[in-house]
């Protein structure tokens, strides 16, 4: 056997093995949620510290996939803070009644190339509606990159309500950007 | 000749002196508010004013450079010449570095300034909180530095017209033009 066929044999195998490998164990230490907004028409963004990720990911059987995220809304960091003591009251959050935010993914699909969509429930302040979160998986060696967005509006949700209800300050749509990092167990 | 300055710079004069008068007053009001659509909303006007007023200022050095501003009184002591030009030219220096140092404190405090809600500025820093703080004070310190100065500058002006009774007032204020007796 020549080198060239070796190594190709070689990457044939190692793509072989790439594709049964299943993510689970993810790294929240290295992963990200970040939100973004417009309030007087300023492009602001900021990030929730504490969310837990449940998470089973097979690049070749996305299908059989599975994704829980819970979110600890007080850990939010809207990098002022008094912003960050208002959004836990009532009109925002109510994070004393609501103090997580989840979803569920309910399917996950393949797009093509190294892209995939989450289809899946997303509860916020005791409402629940489904959301569409496309994202791409870069994988390298045993670990695996989740990147991927999505837009939602806050009001569906009840968050801003009262004397924030008006989205000439506070505008509806929040883009909620999401880093995760897991390796195969 | 008349001892008067250009109508040019006469109107960008009053024009910085009401919307100064007028940012002052409301950072003041703004800043004790609880976090409110209100208080969002009012911040974001202070900053549209306070870049209105350093283009106006920009403007006003253009002018005053190319311009020729009317003689002080002749008889005036040399010290308050002086101190006349020394407070123009802090003035002018205030008007740009209190905008420019509210500019810094908004990038440093992670908010862009979007003037007008249009158009938006680019960041002068990078997000760093403690730099945002100490920017905040300095803003806050020049701030008070021009109340100060504009105190100064009325207090020269009053005397002018009302003690001295001469044109001073008059060169920037054609209105009150004493008519010749």
């Amino acid at each position: 056997m020549n080198i060239a066929k070796f190594l190709g044999l070689a990457a044939l195998l190692t793509c072989a093995t790439t594709q049964a490998i299943e993510f689970s164990d993810v790294q929240l230490a290295k992963s990200s949620m970040i939100f973004g907004y417009k309030q007087m028409n300023v492009p602001l963004d900021g990030s929730f510290a504490k969310f837990n990720i449940t998470a089973r990911f097979d690049p070749a059987k996305p299908s059989t996939a599975l994704a829980k995220i819970d979110i600890d809304l007080s850990s939010i960091d809207t990098g002022n803070s008094d912003a960050d003591e208002e959004v836990l009251g009532k009109l925002w959050f109510d994070t004393q009644q609501f103090p997580q935010a989840h979803f569920v993914a309910s399917s996950i699909k393949a797009l093509g190339g190294d892209r995939y969509q989450a289809v899946g429930k997303l509860t916020i302040k005791g409402k629940t509606l489904d959301v569409t979160a496309p994202f791409t998986v870069k994988q390298q060696g045993n670990t695996a990159t989740f990147d991927g967005a999505l837009t939602l509006n806050r009001l569906d949700y009840a968050i801003g309500t009262g004397l924030w209800a008006d989205l000439g300050t506070v505008a509806n749509e929040v883009s909620i950007t999401f880093h995760f990092v897991a390796s195969s167990k | 000749m008349s001892p008067q300055y250009t109508r040019t710079a006469i109107v960008l004069h009053w024009l910085t002196a009401l919307l100064i008068l007028s940012t002052i007053p409301l950072a003041m009001y703004m800043t004790d508010l609880k976090l409110s659509p209100l208080k969002l909303q009012l911040y974001s006007y202070h900053k549209w004013i306070g870049v209105t007023v350093l283009l106006l200022v920009v403007a006003r050095l253009a002018w005053r450079i190319s311009h020729k501003p009317p003689a002080l009184q002749a008889n005036l002591p040399l010290w308050q010449q002086r101190a006349a030009h020394g407070v123009h030219h802090l003035l002018y220096l205030l008007m740009i570095c209190i905008p420019v140092s509210g500019w810094l404190m908004s990038s440093a405090k992670g908010v862009p300034v979007v003037y007008l809600g249009l158009l938006q500025l680019p960041d002068l820093v990078e997000k760093d909180k403690a730099l945002g703080k100490v920017l905040e004070t300095t803003h806050e310190l020049l701030s008070y530095t021009l109340m100060l100065l504009l105190a100064l500058h009325l207090a020269a002006v009053i005397k002018h017209h009302f003690i001295d009774r001469d044109d001073t007032l008059s060169r920037m204020l054609p209105l009150l033009k004493r008519k010749a007796l």
